[in-house]
């Protein structure tokens, strides 16, 4: 099965440097259809979250115009080996889905 | 990858990892994000008055030769900086993200976006409720909104 999600957390001394790729179509509603013509309808992210240990640090609202396949890099002091990052998301359409990353 | 197995794996990952993650509930902007003008977008955010400041530290492409990928890294150095806003003044609709940040997240990130053409690129940050703004002039050759 592939990853709706890739996460690369990086610590640089306390800072964690969170690389994060979605694969996600992020239609903008103006596209059209190759064959058919017709309007591919909007789909795409609405809110990111991340946390640390539990804790929010990161919450984002995207519109349709963030790339197709988003990529998002944020980083967060205070971090050491074994701490949790997670990183999750939903769309317009109330699909979702997360992905944790551990320190080290 | 199709769009409706893309789905399916998303939604099947969501169930199966069984985060304890709380995402936000409502809580997207959609006055602001469905704006067309950019004095709406700003009125959306609750922006009354921007002050210009060069401690937003923008980097942007001049020349950005596919609009439908356009690298964007912004890092505030103003203290106490809680959001941060990235607006395109020519796209359909201007506001394209937004970003909190909150428990040591730094006032930083990088990203990438669309943009329809050539336009001003608006960022701005807010720091102990006040609004601050840099803007950058992005050349594009192929627009990326239909992309």
């Amino acid at each position: 099965m592939a990853d709706p999600m890739k996460i690369r957390a990086q610590l640089q001394g306390d800072v964690a440097d969170v690389k994060i790729l979605i694969f996600h179509p992020m239609e903008t509603g103006l596209r059209k259809d190759g064959v058919t013509g017709q309007p591919v309808p909007m789909h795409f992210i609405q809110t990111l979250t991340a946390t640390h240990n539990g804790r929010t640090v990161l919450e984002a609202q995207w519109s349709q115009a963030v790339s197709k396949n988003p990529f998002l890099n944020f980083r967060v002091r205070g971090a050491k080996p074994g701490d949790k990052i997670m990183v999750g998301w939903v769309d317009n359409r109330g699909d979702k889905a997360s992905i944790e990353a551990t320190l080290n | 990858m199709r769009r409706s197995v893309l789905r399916a794996v998303a939604v099947a990952m969501a169930t199966a990892m069984l985060q304890p993650l709380q995402l936000l509930a409502g809580g997207w902007n959609k006055a602001a994000f469905d704006a067309r003008a950019v004095a709406d977008a700003l009125k959306g955010i609750g922006v009354t008055a921007t002050e210009d400041s060069d401690r937003i530290v923008l980097k942007a492409p001049e020349i950005a030769e596919n609009g439908a990928i356009v690298p964007l890294e912004i890092a505030s150095q103003i203290p106490g900086t809680e959001a941060i806003y990235i607006l395109v003044d020519k796209n359909p609709q201007p506001l394209t993200a937004v970003f909190e940040f909150a428990n040591g997240a730094e006032a930083f990130v990088a990203t990438r976006i669309k943009m329809n053409e050539s336009s001003r690129v608006r960022i701005l940050t807010r720091a102990g409720g006040k609004f601050y703004a840099t803007m950058r002039e992005v050349k594009v050759t192929i627009g990326g909104c239909g992309a």
